[in-house]
C-alpha cells in the first residue's frame, strides 16, 4: 500500500471518529456482538489460517487464541455500562458545594499493531478494548502470519464498522508509513527493537503508546514432595514451552532455575511429559519462517552449547520443524542464555540453593511473567518482595493472561502499558477530571487584594481546620 | 557522605558520564532495598514536611526572587499544596502499598490473586519554572511514597530555587536514594541519555518531545504534564460578577497568568461580550488598583525572553487595536499588567500558541454553540471551563469537549484535590498525578495469581483428543460441569 493510501485511511478514520459515532453505547455495543458472532461463525477460518501460518492444531488454536477472545468479548459485553459510567468523586467538605467526577472518554483513533505468534489473538483483544471505550481503530496485523493477516482484514470488513475500524496489510515500509500519521494512542505488540522506532515516532506527535514485548521469563521449580505435584508441575511447564506455539509465545517458559540435587528429577519428568505430550509431533506448531528457524539453530549451532543438550536437539529447515530440546546448564554468556529464546528450547540452570534464583533473576532484566513452583511460603514471599516482573504467577503457567481481573503488561526490559479486562478499557480511553461548583457561598479571601488579614484564613482552610475557620469567619481568632 | 547536590561549576561540567555515576548511584541506593519499607518512605515525606515547615520564609523568598511571587500566592499555591501533598500520602500510603485482592473465574478455579504495587526503581523529574517549588516537590514524593530513587532537575529558569532546592533538600531527605541536579540543557541532556526507569516531566511541548524521543532509546515510560490553550465559555445566564471574580483568580491570580491551567481566552457571545466586558474591567480594578503595575499582589513575567515573547504577541497591529483594557508595561522590572482583547484575529499568534501570561483575549461569536465548535478545533488542552447556569449545556460540554480536566462554574480548582487525577490529554500531556494517582504513576502494579496442585485439567495439554477438545471450550467460557469434570481429572490419560 502507497503512503497516499495510509494517509487516506487514517484520514478517512479520523473524520469518522468526528462524526461522534463511536461515542454512543449502542454503536460500542453492536461492534462487540459483531465481534463475538464473528468468532463463532468464522471458526472454521481462523483454525484454518492458523494452521498454515503455524501449523497451530485446532485445539490449541482454541486454547491460547479463539476461546481466549470469546471469553474476553463477553466480559467486556457484560460490564460496558459499568466502565463507561462516570465515577463519583470524593470532595471535601470545605470544597462545599462541589461536585466531582471521573469521566472516561475515548482517546480518539488508536494504532494497534500485532505480532506473529498469536496473530489473531493478539489483533483482535486490544480491539475489543478500545471499542469498548469509544475509539476508532486501525488494527496492522503482522504481514509474517499472512493467512492470518488475510482472515483478519477479510472479516472485520465483513462483520465490524467499515469506516471506524480498518485493517491495513503490508510489511515494516507500511508499518513506517503508518507510523508518520498522527495517532491518538498506539498500542504495539512485538520486540523491543521495533518497539523503540515505534516509540520514537510516537514522540514527535506526543502520542501516548503501549508496549507488549517480551524477555527471558524463567520458572523457579523448588522440591515438591509430592511426585503427583512433580507431575502436575512439569507439565504445566512443559504447558508454556512446547505447548503453547512451540515456546514462540511471551509468556511462555524461557529457562528453568532448579537446584543442582533435584535436576534429575525435573530432568525425567519433563522427558517422561514430552513422551506423553508428542507420540507423534502433529500437535506441535512449527517455527514460523526461516528466519527465525536459522536464528534458533544458531543458538545450538554454537558447540558449547550443543555440548549441553540432553534431549532433543534434531531440526529440520524444509518443514521448519525443531524438536522440543532440553539443555542442562548451557554457558550463562551464550547468547541462548543472554536473548529471549522465543522457541522449543529449554535450558536447565542448576544452582546450589533455589534462594539463589533470586539473584540470578535480579542481575537480568525484568521479564514479562516469573513462574515459581514452590509450596514454601516463605520463598514466595521473599520472590514476591524482591523479584520484579509484570506478572508472576505460583504453580501454574499461562493461566494469568487469561484473567480479565488481573493486568496483563510488562516493566522495565519487558514493555509499559497494561491491557485485559477493564485494564484494557482504561488504557484506551481519557479519564477527564469534572469539577462543578455553584455560585452560591463564596470565600472572599480567596481574591486579591491579599491584605494580611487573608493570609491566615487560608492557612485554616488548607489545614481543613474548620474551628479555626469558624472562629476566624465569626471574628473570635485572630492570626 | 555522599554529596547532594550536583552543582555546575565553571570547568567541571556535568556530563553524560557524571550523569551516568548519579544514575549509578542512585541504583546502588535502590538496590539496597531500604526505600522498599514503609518506615523508609514514612521518614522522607516526613523529613520534606519537616522542610516546608521550617524553610517556609526561604522558600517564599526565593519564589519572590524567580517571580515576584506575592506571598499570599506562594502560599496558597505551593506551599500549602505541596504540605498537603506530604500530609496526604502519609495518611493514605500504608493502604496504597497494600495488595489489592482481585476475584478469580472458574476458567483458574481453584486460585487466589492479587495485584502488588512495586516501585518502578530509578525515576528521574524535570520540573518547571512556573510553580519550581510545587513542580518539583510534588512528583517527588508521589517517586517517594511509590518507594522509587529519585533525581530532581528543578527548572533553571527559576534559579533561585533551583538553588533553594539544592541546598535543603539533601538535608531532609536520604542521599543515596534522593539527588537534586541544577543546570540547564547540557545537564538535562546528560541525564536524559541515561536509563531511567520513568521520567516525569513538567514544561512545554516542544522539550516533552525530546524527553520522549530520549525516553524511547530506553523505552522508558514517561509522564509529561505540558500546557495548552485552556478555554473558559461564559454563558449569559450567570452571576457575572462572581464568575468574572473566579476567572481572574485563575488568571491572574496564578502567576500572572503563567500557569498551565490558567484561562488562555475567553469564549462568549456577541449580546454577552459587553456585559462580561465591564464586570472584568470593575473585578480588575478591585483586585489590582488602578495601576496594575504597583501592585503587590501580581507576579512579574519570569524573564526578559518571556517578557519579549509575550510583548511580541501584541506587535501585530490588529491585535493591539483590540485591546480593551490594560496593555501597560515596564519592561525594566518585567511587569505586564492584565490585558484584556476583544476578538482578535482566529488567526493571530495570540490564538495559535499558548499565551502563559497576563494577556486575556475574549472571542464572540452569534452562539454558544459556535463557541464549543471554536474550541474543538483546537488542540486538547489541559483544562476547559465554562460558567453557566444551563444543565443541559453543562452536559454537552462535558460529552464534547475533551481536556485533561475540567471546571463548571470556576477555574483552576481541581488541581487541589488529591482525588482528582491531574494531567492532559493529546498535546497537554500523557500521564496524571496527585493523590493516589501520584503513586500509581510511579508504581508497577504487579499481578500475582496463586494456584494450588489440585484442580488440574488434563484436556489443556495435547494430544488433543475430541473429549479434550469439548472440556477445554467449556472451562475457557466458564462452564461448572466442565470444571467439575476437570476435577475430576477426565479424561484419564
Amino acid at each position: 500500500m502507497e503512503s497516499v493510501g495510509v494517509e487516506g485511511v487514517a484520514n478517512e478514520v479520523r473524520t469518522a471518529f468526528e462524526s461522534g459515532k463511536t461515542r454512543s453505547l449502542a454503536w460500542r455495543r453492536s461492534q462487540l456482538k459483531a465481534l463475538q458472532r464473528l468468532l463463532y461463525e468464522e471458526e472454521e477460518g481462523m483454525f484454518r489460517a492458523l494452521k498454515e501460518d503455524l501449523g497451530k492444531h485446532q485445539a490449541e488454536a482454541y486454547r491460547d487464541e479463539v476461546g481466549i477472545l470469546i471469553k474476553s468479548v463477553n466480559y467486556a459485553l457484560e460490564n460496558l455500562k459499568k466502565w463507561t459510567t462516570p465515577r463519583r468523586v470524593h470532595i471535601p467538605l470545605l470544597a462545599f458545594p462541589t461536585r466531582g467526577e471521573l469521566v472516561p472518554e475515548p482517546l480518539g483513533v488508536v494504532l494497534v499493531f500485532a505480532s506473529w505468534n498469536f496473530p489473531i489473538g493478539l489483533s483482535l483483544e486490544p480491539l475489543i478494548g478500545a471499542i469498548a471505550a469509544g475509539n476508532a481503530i486501525v488494527l496492522k496485523p503482522s504481514e509474517l502470519a499472512p493467512a492470518s493477516c488475510n482472515f483478519i482484514a477479510k472479516s472485520v470488513s465483513k462483520y465490524l464498522d467499515n469506516m471506524l475500524v480498518k485493517v491495513v496489510r503490508g510489511g515494516p515500509d507500511v508499518g513506517q508509513k503508518l507510523l508518520e500519521q498522527k495517532w491518538d494512542k498506539i498500542f504495539f505488540t512485538g520486540s523491543s527493537r521495533v518497539a523503540r522506532i515505534v516509540m520514537a515516532a510516537a514522540a514527535k506527535h506526543l502520542t501516548p503508546v503501549a508496549v507488549e514485548l517480551g524477555g527471558k521469563s524463567p520458572a523457579i521449580f523448588d522440591s515438591l514432595e509430592s511426585a503427583r505435584d512433580r507431575k502436575v508441575a512439569v507439565e504445566r511447564i512443559a504447558g508454556a514451552k512446547w505447548v503453547p506455539c512451540s515456546g514462540q509465545v511471551c509468556i511462555g517458559v524461557d529457562y528453568v532455575l532448579v537446584e543442582e540435587q533435584y535436576a534429575p528429577v525435573l530432568i525425567d519428568q519433563l522427558k517422561a511429559t514430552l513422551e506423553k505430550f508428542y507420540p507423534r509431533f502433529d500437535c506441535l506448531s512449527r517455527i514460523i519462517n526461516e528466519q527465525h528457524f536459522q536464528r534458533l539453530s544458531n543458538l545450538i549451532k554454537d558447540p558449547s552449547v550443543a555440548a549441553t543438550i540432553i534431549h532433543g536437539g534434531s531440526l529440520d529447515s524444509e518443514t521448519l520443524f525443531i524438536e522440543p530440546t532440553i539443555l542442562l546448564d548451557p554457558p550463562l554468556d551464550a547468547e541462548i542464555m543472554n536473548e529471549e529464546i522465543f522457541g522449543p528450547l529449554l535450558p536447565i540452570i542448576t544452582l546450589k540453593k533455589i534462594e539463589d534464583s533470586i539473584e540470578f533473576i535480579r542481575a537480568r532484566p525484568k521479564p514479562l511473567v516469573i513462574y515459581a513452583f514452590t509450596k514454601d511460603e516463605k520463598l514466595k514471599s521473599r520472590i514476591t518482595a524482591e523479584t520484579s516482573s509484570g506478572s508472576l504467577t505460583f504453580n501454574d503457567t499461562m493461566i494469568q493472561f487469561a484473567c480479565d481481573e488481573l493486568p496483563f503488561g510488562g516493566v522495565g526490559g519487558s514493555g509499559f502499558g497494561q491491557y485485559h479486562g477493564k485494564f484494557s478499557f482504561d488504557l484506551f480511553s481519557h479519564t477527564k477530571a469534572v469539577l462543578r461548583r455553584s455560585f452560591l457561598l463564596e470565600f472572599t479571601f480567596r481574591y486579591p487584594p491579599w491584605d494580611a488579614w487573608k493570609l491566615p484564613f487560608m492557612r485554616s482552610i488548607y489545614h481543613f481546620d474548620y474551628v479555626s475557620l469558624l472562629l476566624r469567619v465569626l471574628g473570635l481568632k485572630r492570626s | 557522605m555522599e554529596n547532594g547536590a550536583e552543582k555546575e561549576a565553571v570547568g567541571e561540567g556535568f556530563d553524560g558520564a557524571r550523569a551516568a555515576v548519579l544514575v549509578a548511584g542512585l541504583r546502588r541506593g535502590f538496590a539496597s532495598g531500604r526505600t522498599r519499607s514503609y518506615e523508609w518512605r514514612a521518614a522522607q515525606l516526613k523529613g520534606i514536611a519537616r522542610m516546608i515547615d521550617d524553610k517556609e520564609a526561604e522558600i517564599m523568598a526565593a519564589l519572590h526572587d524567580d517571580l515576584a511571587k506575592p506571598h499570599m500566592e506562594s502560599y496558597l499555591h505551593e506551599i500549602s499544596l505541596a504540605k498537603a501533598a506530604c500530609t496526604f500520602a502519609l495518611k493514605e500510603m500504608k493502604r496504597w502499598m497494600k495488595p489489592e485482592k482481585v476475584p478469580t473465574s472458574i476458567t483458574t478455579f481453584p486460585s487466589s490473586a492479587e495485584i502488588v504495587s512495586e516501585p518502578l526503581g530509578v525515576v528521574l523529574v524535570i520540573s518547571a519554572w512556573n510553580y519550581p517549588f510545587l513542580l518539583s516537590i510534588d512528583p517527588v514524593i508521589g517517586a517517594i511514597a511509590a518507594g522509587n530513587a529519585v533525581a530532581l532537575k528543578p527548572s533553571e529558569v527559576a534559579p533561585a530555587t533551583s538553588s533553594l532546592f539544592a541546598t535543603i533538600l539533601p538535608k531532609y531527605t536520604d542521599n543515596s536514594c534522593v539527588k537534586v541536579v541544577e543546570g540547564s540543557i547540557p545537564e538535562t541532556t546528560a541525564l536524559l541519555e541515561q536509563k531511567w526507569d520513568k521520567i516525569f516531566y513538567t514544561g512545554n511541548g516542544k522539550v516533552g518531545r525530546i524527553v520522549m524521543t530520549a525516553a524511547a532509546k530506553h523505552l522508558t515510560p514517561v509522564a509529561l504534564e505540558l500546557g495548552g490553550k485552556c478555554p473558559v465559555l461564559v454563558d449569559s445566564n450567570v452571576n457575572v460578577k462572581v464568575a468574572t471574580k473566579r476567572i481572574a483568580v485563575g488568571k491572574w491570580g496564578c502567576n500572572n497568568g503563567q500557569a498551565c491551567v490558567s484561562p488562555d481566552y475567553i469564549l462568549t457571545t456577541k449580546s454577552f461580550a459587553p456585559t462580561l466586558v465591564d464586570a472584568m474591567k470593575k473585578t480588575l480594578e478591585k483586585f489590582y488598583g488602578k495601576d496594575p503595575l504597583e501592585s503587590p499582589d501580581l507576579s512579574r513575567i519570569v524573564n526578559a525572553n518571556h517578557f519579549r515573547r509575550l510583548t511580541s504577541l501584541l506587535d501585530d497591529e490588529k491585535v493591539s487595536g483590540t485591546i480593551v483594557y490594560g496593555g501597560q508595561q515596564d519592561e525594566k522590572r518585567l511587569k505586564i499588567a492584565p490585558t484584556l482583547l476583544l476578538d482578535v484575529p482566529h488567526d493571530s499568534l495570540i490564538m495559535k500558541e499558548e499565551i502563559f501570561g497576563p494577556l486575556l483575549p475574549i472571542i464572540t461569536f452569534n452562539e454558544v454553540e459556535d463557541c464549543l465548535d471554536f474550541i474543538n478545533l483546537k488542540a486538547k488542552p489541559l483544562a476547559a471551563y465554562l460558567f453557566t447556569k444551563d444543565k443541559r449545556l453543562e452536559e454537552r460540554f462535558i460529552k464534547t469537549v475533551s481536556a485533561g480536566g475540567m471546571l463548571i462554574n470556576d477555574t483552576a480548582l481541581h488541581l487541589a484535590n488529591p482525588h482528582l487525577p491531574f494531567g492532559g490529554v493529546g498535546e497537554s500531556g500523557i500521564g496524571a498525578y496527585h493523590g493516589k494517582f501520584s503513586f500509581d504513576s510511579f508504581s508497577h502494579k504487579k499481578a500475582v495469581l496463586s494456584r494450588g496442585f489440585g484442580g488440574e485439567a488434563p484436556a489443556r495439554y495435547p494430544p488433543y483428543t475430541p473429549q479434550k477438545q469439548k472440556i477445554l471450550r467449556g472451562l475457557i467460557n466458564g462452564s461448572i460441569v466442565a470444571l467439575l469434570v476437570a476435577i475430576l481429572g477426565w479424561p484419564r490419560d
